[in-house]
């Protein structure tokens, strides 16, 4: 070790910065927890703590309604794109390169590289003509062009995972005669699991998060979290949208707190 | 496999529909649908409501004419009802054959976007002005130059609600126009003005009423019920009639020509002539409704509202909102265009 | 043919098999409305909304162009060059903004014993993880008129009227400041803690000096880090919708919400799908300049 004692790593400045960075994240975040639990009508006012906002969100029907369709739609698409990312991950890895493996993986990562708005616009102009001939109006439209966007947010951990594994497990069932779908299940599944387990998480969290594709797109009644939270900001704002909100954000922690316990209890 | 049927289910699930009776699809207006109107109407017939809302006439119609969008009933200005006809938008549903029909004051029947009501029948009606907080701002509040041309007090706290036709009108009135005016000089003067004044202004919003009364917003243009309801929880707020002149509308409910439940949305037409239905719509909303005898289920206080009485003084310039030739109807498009980008 | 390369076919057609599904819903359903995208741009703005079927390109010289209102001559576009100086502006000075914060927290996180470091990471990944919607509103209350900082400022009696934050240019940057910053700290993160810091001690056991050990070593770690960083934080900055809509209240208008525009109180479809074609080629030449970047260092280590 240097006998000058310096140590790299204590870059000057660095702490304060960092620690001025994480106060700047949560102190907004923390403010808008305590509102929720104002007594008060609206926000200007603090008139004592109290449960009532988060009482009001839950016999709220139309807020009842958005959680259960974000929950709906969450779940399904984030399903939907797992099992095909998944899919499409044992496609491109664990060979040499194949005829056409570049332009399936430049159309993998297509919906990360074009901006929300524009295919947002581009879904409301395809979907409208769609729902126009068909006449069908459901959640079918969001469940797709949600699987569709949360495909590459589900491939990149089910790959990352596939690329870094160990073959000799999957060569030795394959000696053994064992039939390839055999060995998927009984080998290579398994061995998977955590990463398609991320996969869904991360897809899932995509979904829930999305406002624009689903403002743009949803029939009358299909209000998501996030759509619902949007018009209501415009409507009214009054303290149960700190209680929608102080909600939402729990769901973060949960599933982020999850995740982490999943990944460290493998470590 | 277990993931797969399991989505399935949720996927069959998702796609059933509602189980309620009957659904209607409303589309209206931002803070425009009385909530206990709809619960009873709900109770009432069975039905259930989904109201989805919009920020102006505009975007109404755009959305509409895009197509698939699942609505049943909408509610239009009278300006921009011919268009809505002229485009074959809306349903034919003769809304003058419905036993409540009789109730429709008289003034309100022939009305030049509808005569007879073959198409639709009245909502409310109300004008448009502005309002001001008078404890920032005591000054004469009945004028235009609130939003066109600011007080010190005001400035940069002041909203324009996202409505064209009202607010290209009142910049016209001001330069001494005529609504729909063809003659470009005048309409190149309200242009002006405008966009001189646009940078005096906090936003160009359908704002939430909190804005308001939190007084994060100070002045707007606005309509008289809105600026009613603002008034009761924040007394500092006063509408007033620029005596360069105003608009008087009417809002109006149609069945949209592709309505999947034709006779819930009939139903509702029919629920909302009756004078005390008619007259929750006035309470919550705070304009006059066109129906006879509802004045007997509406409070004194509301009556005699400021607001919903537009005085002697300023009867003269209020000016009944029409529909412009599709040339300057273009033209209001591109100057709205121009000002709001 | 002989079985080696028979295997191989049979092998590509397996791999194309299990990519199919992908392949099939992001083409019908982010590929295929570009393309449509790409054609309507092209066409006739319907009277009140929609398209009429009429070849135009009214819509592309609309992005840069206007004829004026009422005698139809030709000038640049005002109105849109400054959305589109605007949309840039705010979106260097956010990269900027998280840069100088984002660095040094990620050095700082990276730069703690293990154990330690878990709970700072984790620490990021909450704001990463929730709702930008709801990040956008927790920050707008921030800086509201009756907001957190105007009644302190008010408590304190710096000020006696509260200041108007909010609709400005100030307001969207501070926004997406906030709602983007995790965005350049984990990147960052990830180079630095690539990094085997007894290089840098073995350096400056070599006598090298402070300043040389900085530029030296310092830098070349955390720059592909900054790099990536800023490339995430100037794409979504650059496209942003909902933080400006919410901040900028329709004043400080960005490229997503005069896309938007263009589809509703604008309605002009053509001139919507052309400007959305546009920003889609703004950070398309982001991507590959991001991409030359990269690659180029990886030529020169």
């Amino acid at each position: 070790m240097s006998d000058r004692g310096f140590d790299i790593r204590r870059l000057p400045g660095a702490a304060p910065l960092a620690i001025t960075c994480f106060v700047i994240l949560y102190i907004p975040m923390a403010i808008l927890v305590f509102n929720s639990f104002n007594a008060g009508k609206s926000i200007g006012d603090w008139e004592g703590l109290s449960l009532q906002w988060y009482a009001a969100a839950l016999q709220n029907e139309a807020f009842l309604n958005a959680a259960r369709t974000s929950l709906i739609l969450a779940t399904i698409s984030a399903l939907i794109a797992t099992v095909i990312a998944t899919l499409a991950a044992l496609s491109t890895t664990r060979s040499k390169t194949f005829r056409g493996e570049a332009s399936i993986n430049m159309l993998l990562n297509q919906p990360l590289m074009v901006p929300e708005i524009v295919l947002a616009i581009a879904l409301l102009i395809i979907v409208a003509q769609i729902k126009q001939a068909t006449g069908y109006a459901g959640l079918g439209y969001l469940i797709l062009a949600h699987s569709a966007f949360c495909i590459p947010f589900a491939y990149m951990p089910i790959r990352a995972r596939l690329e870094g594994m160990d073959l000799t497990l999957e060569t030795a069932a394959a000696d053994l005669y064992a039939s390839r779908f055999y060995t998927f299940r009984k080998v290579t599944l398994p061995l998977l699991a955590p990463a398609i387990l991320a996969g869904f998480m991360l897809a899932f969290v995509i979904s829930l998060d999305d406002v624009v594709i689903s403002e743009f797109l949803k029939s009358p009644g299909q209000d998501t979290l996030p759509t619902y939270l949007l018009g209501e900001l415009r409507r009214n704002l009054t303290s149960e949208i700190y209680a929608i909100s102080s909600l939402l954000l729990l769901i973060s922690v949960l599933i982020v707190a999850g995740s982490w316990l999943l990944t460290r209890r493998k470590t | 496999m277990k993931a797969l049927t399991f989505t399935t289910a949720l996927v069959a699930i998702s796609t059933l529909p509602a189980l309620a009776e009957g659904t209607l699809n409303i589309y209206n207006f931002g803070l425009y649908t009385p909530p206990d109107l709809i619960e009873k109407f709900e109770k009432t017939h069975n039905v259930e409501v989904t109201v989805t809302e919009y920020d102006s006439n505009e975007t109404a119609l755009a959305k509409i004419e895009a197509g698939g969008h699942g609505f049943d009933i909408i509610v239009p200005s009278g300006y921009v009802v011919p268009v809505y006809l002229e485009k074959g938008l809306l349903l034919r549903s003769e809304p003058n054959q419905l036993p409540n029909f009789a109730n429709v004051d008289p003034e309100w029947v022939d009305v030049s976007w509808d005569a007879g009501r073959s198409y639709t029948v009245p909502w409310v009606w109300g004008t448009t002005g502005v309002m001001v907080n008078t404890k920032v701002y005591s000054g004469d509040i009945n004028t235009t130059a609130i939003f066109l041309d600011p007080p010190e007090e005001l400035k940069g706290k002041v909203n324009v609600v996202p409505a064209m036709q009202d607010v290209i009108d009142m910049a016209i009135f001001t330069v001494g126009g005529e609504a729909c005016t063809s003659d470009k000089d005048v309409l190149k003067a309200a242009l002006d003005k405008l966009v001189a004044a646009k940078e005096n202004w906090a936003s160009i919003d359908y704002a939430s009423f909190e804005k308001f009364i939190n007084e994060d917003l100070q002045a707007s243009v606005f309509w008289s019920g809105a600026a009613m309801r603002i008034r009761e929880a924040n007394p500092g707020f006063a509408y007033g009639y620029p005596k360069e002149g105003f608009p008087l509308w009417q809002d109006n409910v149609a069945i949209l020509a592709d309505a999947k439940n034709v006779d819930n949305a009939k139903l509702f037409l029919d629920f909302i002539m009756d004078p005390e239905n008619a007259a929750m719509i006035s309470a919550y909303t705070g304009y006059g409704n066109a129906i006879k005898g509802s004045e007997a289920f509406m409070s004194a206080a509301l009556l005699a509202s400021p607001e919903m009485t537009i005085p002697e003084s300023a009867k003269g310039v209020a000016r009944l909102q029409k529909t412009c030739s599709p040339e300057v109807q273009a033209l209001y498009a591109r100057m709205w265009t121009d000002l709001t980008k | 043919m002989d079985a080696e390369a028979r295997l191989q076919q049979d092998d590509t057609r397996r791999r194309w098999a299990l990519a199919l599904p992908a392949v099939t819903i992001i083409t019908l359903f982010s590929i295929l409305p570009l393309v449509l995208v790409v054609v309507y741009s092209f066409l006739t703005p319907g009277d009140f909304g929609n398209v009429k079927w009429q070849l135009s390109f009214e819509g592309w010289f609309g992005v840069l162009f206007e004829r004026d209102i009422f005698d139809d001559t030709v000038s640049f576009s005002d109105a849109h060059l400054t959305i589109l100086g605007r949309s840039v502006a705010l979106s260097l000075a956010t990269t900027f903004i998280t840069l100088v914060l984002g660095v040094p927290t990620a050095w700082f996180i990276a730069t703690r014993p293990a154990r330690q470091r878990a709970f700072w990471l984790f620490m990021i990944t909450i704001p990463f993880w929730t709702n930008l919607l709801v990040r956008t509103i927790a920050v707008q209350e921030m800086i509201r008129s009756e907001g957190v900082f105007n009644s302190l400022f008010l408590w304190l009696r710096v000020i006696d009227a509260p200041i108007q934050m909010m609709f400005t240019n100030f307001a969207v940057l501070l926004g997406m400041a906030y709602v983007f910053l995790p965005l350049m700290v984990l990147p960052v993160y990830a180079a630095i803690e690539k990094f085997d810091f007894r290089l840098a001690e073995a350096a400056y056991d070599l006598y090298a000096s402070r300043l040389y050990c900085a530029r030296k070593v310092i830098l070349p770690i955390v720059r592909p880090g900054i790099i990536a960083g800023s490339i995430l934080v100037f794409i979504p900055s650059l496209s942003a919708y909902v933080t400006p809509r919410i901040m900028g209240g329709g004043k400080s208008m960005m490229l997503g919400n005069l896309i938007e525009m263009q589809f509703g109180q604008g309605r002009n479809w053509p001139l919507g799908a052309a400007l959305a074609l546009t920003l889609t080629a703004l950070v398309l030449v982001a991507l590959v300049w991001y991409t030359r970047l990269t690659s180029g260092k990886r030529k020169d280590v």
